[in-house]
């Protein structure tokens, strides 16, 4: 019922930006809280809605992928959550993914942050990987399957630090347990003794920083998830093959979705995402074609 | 004295850092100055925390526009650090010690239910703004101002299934998510490979410059 | 009604009531903001740098002997906190001048090896690509390969200004300027990609956190 009226009311707002192209193409362009009205509908509207969207895997996600199937049972991964509550929707989703594929995989997972935030976003994402019936059912132990080691200030300057010693920079875990005492962390010296990092950044420090410290200095396999802001200025690197696969934005989220079956918030929000960039590209549409005639009518 | 110092400290850090990638021997001096780095770092923290606070009872104080709002910004301040050391200190004297940010404490509640909505909404609004700029400022006025458009377009509707969609009567391919693909991956590469090496130049001589003394603006010379 | 949800909802139509015009509840909850957003800062640099870091490094709780060189970090630190004194806010540039001087030593070398040497070198590759197995050109990845190196070069020569771009250099300069223009397209349709992700993060929580409206 709800999909049905969602379904019907979008139809009516597409076919009324055909009255505000009207307006905007005779001089008379509509104010600024109109068009926030339109974004507003085109992205709470498909919430509502059914229709399955099909997501296409691209190379950049099968590469990370490819990369995790590469890491055996047991393997020791890095996970640095380096964003804030803001970017969230994007990288909340590969976060949570992440874990989840992680955890079934019986993957080590080693978690921290170079952001304030990260730590307990990490938390909310273990949280949620954890209610999965199946990863409940494998009872996994903190500090012996995961452990969140928590935030440290100093931005490059930590992953600098850690290029010798984690624990020179993570003392103790985000619970206060000794590092020499958690035994995921035994044998644990630097990067050469984790198998994978994979970063999910916002911004600085993050993804670059990653890169070009832990990855080009300390020699450390990476892939990475970013805000789809970031996504566009890591290419090069992912060209270079300093980074094993990259998850641009929402796309990328719902993309590794798919790849690791585990359907998540990326999935159900991208039919949002997409009617969100189809309004912003009628109305640059809409906007173009009064300045085309404007200009017509001025020649 | 006021000059000299600040110039001194900032030579001898920069070139710990610079030489001790060619002479491992030194890497044992870069660990202990990011040990600093990462503890100047925090006091830099309390001390914007600290200026905020000076503002802010300076204009609660001279009743200047706006103190009404002043005041609350210090009051959500206080309580935030107060419920942030109670429930620290008290987790550190728990046996085992409970982190202040793990699930359940009040700084998690405060954090999931009263930072998280503020700060992400604050970012939100971009959307509407970004979208109203879309409508009322982005023309094709040139050559180079379409092909920007041009590419914005095919990425925007390629990288969601949008395009893909509209020509499924005609073919199941995903052309358009192809061809965004294909964007990224080459002339905005390409691009962004550009933008990537002339910034690099030019953070070296920067550095270069800031390490043998010649940029002197950081201790307040020309 | 969950009371937390509802004080986030609170906050949240707050902070959006803006886009109808300024008004006293949007700057009481942008005050909020503020006050918050810096004791979350303050709380989490205190416990996980200094309380963790610093001063159980210098105290370790278990009696061992203490790393007494952290003491050089926090009287950087404690100088940094001069800044808010008019006449000796001059000391707070020793800090500074330590952070400035460090963070300049590790860009010289991680910028140039990673973003300039690494490009380079990833862009001077054969343009022809070749299948291993069968040998025959592939040919999306050669034409790739030779998109990158005319866009990576063509976009170094317009950023080089020292020389005027006149004649052939002018020519590629302006390649150059397409190519850029090309990448600066991309990031606006990221862009906006990312605005809208941050909305609906927002809707998502309206309607479903919330109202339950959403399943």
């Amino acid at each position: 019922m709800a999909s049905t009226i969602a379904t019907i009311l979008l139809i009516l707002v597409g076919v009324s930006l055909l009255y505000i192209a009207y307006r905007t193409i005779t001089g008379r362009p509509v104010e600024r809280r109109i068009v926030f009205i339109y974004i507003a509908l085109a992205v709470a509207l498909p919430l509502f809605m059914t229709l399955p969207a099909p997501v296409q895997v691209t190379p950049d996600v099968e590469r990370l992928y490819d990369a995790l199937e590469e890491l055996r049972p047991g393997s020791k991964v890095l996970v640095s959550f380096d964003y804030d509550p803001p970017s969230a929707p994007e990288l909340q989703p590969m976060a949570v993914a992440f874990m989840k594929y992680a955890f079934k995989h019986d993957l080590r997972v080693i978690v921290m942050g170079l952001w304030p935030q990260g730590p307990q976003l990490a938390n909310l994402a273990i949280e949620e990987a954890m209610a999965d019936q199946e990863i409940a059912a494998k009872n996994l132990e903190y500090g012996v399957d995961y452990v969140n080691l928590g935030f440290q200030s100093g931005n490059e300057f930590v992953i600098q630090a850690m290029g010798t010693q984690f624990k020179r920079m993570f003392p103790q875990d985000d619970r206060r347990i000794p590092y020499d005492s958690i035994p995921l962390m035994a044998n644990v010296t630097n990067f050469s003794n984790v198998d994978f990092v994979f970063n999910l950044s916002s911004g600085k420090p993050g993804t670059i920083e990653w890169v070009q410290i832990a990855v080009d200095r300390f020699g450390a396999t990476m892939g990475a998830g970013n805000t789809a802001v970031q996504a566009p200025q890591v290419y090069p690197y992912l060209r270079a093959k300093q980074l094993h696969g990259l998850l641009g934005g929402m796309s990328g989220a719902a993309e590794f979705e798919k790849i690791v079956e585990e359907p998540g918030d990326g999935t159900t929000f991208i039919l949002s995402q997409m009617f969100a960039h189809a309004i912003v590209i009628l109305f640059v549409i809409i906007g173009n074609a009064a300045f085309f005639t404007e200009r017509r009518k001025q020649e | 004295m006021r000059r000299e110092v600040p110039l001194i400290i900032t030579s001898i850090a920069g070139l710990v850092f610079a030489i001790s990638f060619f002479i491992p021997l030194l890497g044992d001096a870069q660990n202990r100055f990011s040990d600093w780095v990462s503890i100047v770092q925090s006091f830099a923290v309390w001390l914007g925390l600290l200026n905020l606070t000076k503002v802010s009872l300076e204009k609660i104080t001279r009743k200047r526009e706006g103190w009404q709002y002043a005041i609350l910004t210090v009051v959500s301040l206080v309580i935030m650090l107060a419920i942030g050391m109670f429930d620290g200190f008290s987790g550190l004297a728990q046996d085992p010690p409970v982190s202040y940010r793990e699930p359940g404490t009040n700084f998690d509640w405060m954090f999931r239910y009263v930072y998280t909505p503020l700060t992400s909404t604050m970012f939100a609004m971009l959307a509407f703004f970004v979208a109203s700029a879309s409508y009322r400022a982005f023309r094709a006025r040139n050559f180079e101002a379409t092909l920007l458009l041009v590419a914005g377009f095919f990425v925007m509707g390629g990288r969601v299934p949008l395009f893909d969609l509209l020509i499924r009567w005609f073919t199941d391919y995903p052309l358009f998510n192809q061809f965004a693909d294909w964007i990224m991956t080459y002339p905005n590469t390409a691009g962004q490979r550009a933008i990537m090496i002339g910034i690099a130049l030019g953070i070296m001589s920067s550095s270069l410059r800031i390490i043998l003394g010649i940029e002197r603006s950081h201790v307040g010379g020309q | 009604m969950d009371i937390s949800n509802f004080l986030a909802a609170v906050l949240t139509l707050g902070i959006f009531s803006f886009l109808y015009k300024d008004n006293p509840v949007y700057r009481a909850c942008e005050a909020i903001f503020v006050g918050v957003s810096a004791g979350y800062w303050a709380i989490v640099f205190f416990f996980d740098n200094l309380q963790k870091k610093f001063w159980e490094g210098v105290f370790p709780p278990d009696g061992s002997a203490g790393d007494h060189l952290l003491w050089f970090g926090a009287i950087l630190g404690v100088l940094m906190l001069f800044r808010l004194s008019s006449k000796i806010g001059w000391i707070a540039r020793w800090p500074l001048a330590f952070i400035v001087g460090a963070t300049a030593g590790l860009y010289m070398i991680t910028y140039f090896v990673s973003n300039a040497m690494n490009q380079v070198a990833d862009t001077m590759l054969s343009l022809i690509v070749v299948n291993d197995v069968t040998g025959s050109i592939i040919w999306t990845q050669t034409i790739g390969a030779l998109v990158v190196a005319v866009g990576v070069i063509s976009g170094l020569v317009y950023f080089f200004f020292s020389k005027e771009h006149k004649g052939v250099f002018g020519a590629t300069a302006k390649v150059g300027i397409w190519f850029l223009m090309i990448t600066f397209g991309a990031s606006f349709g990221y862009t906006v990609m990312s605005r809208m992700s941050l909305l609906i993060g927002r809707m998502s929580f309206l309607f479903r956190d919330w109202l339950g409206l959403i399943g």
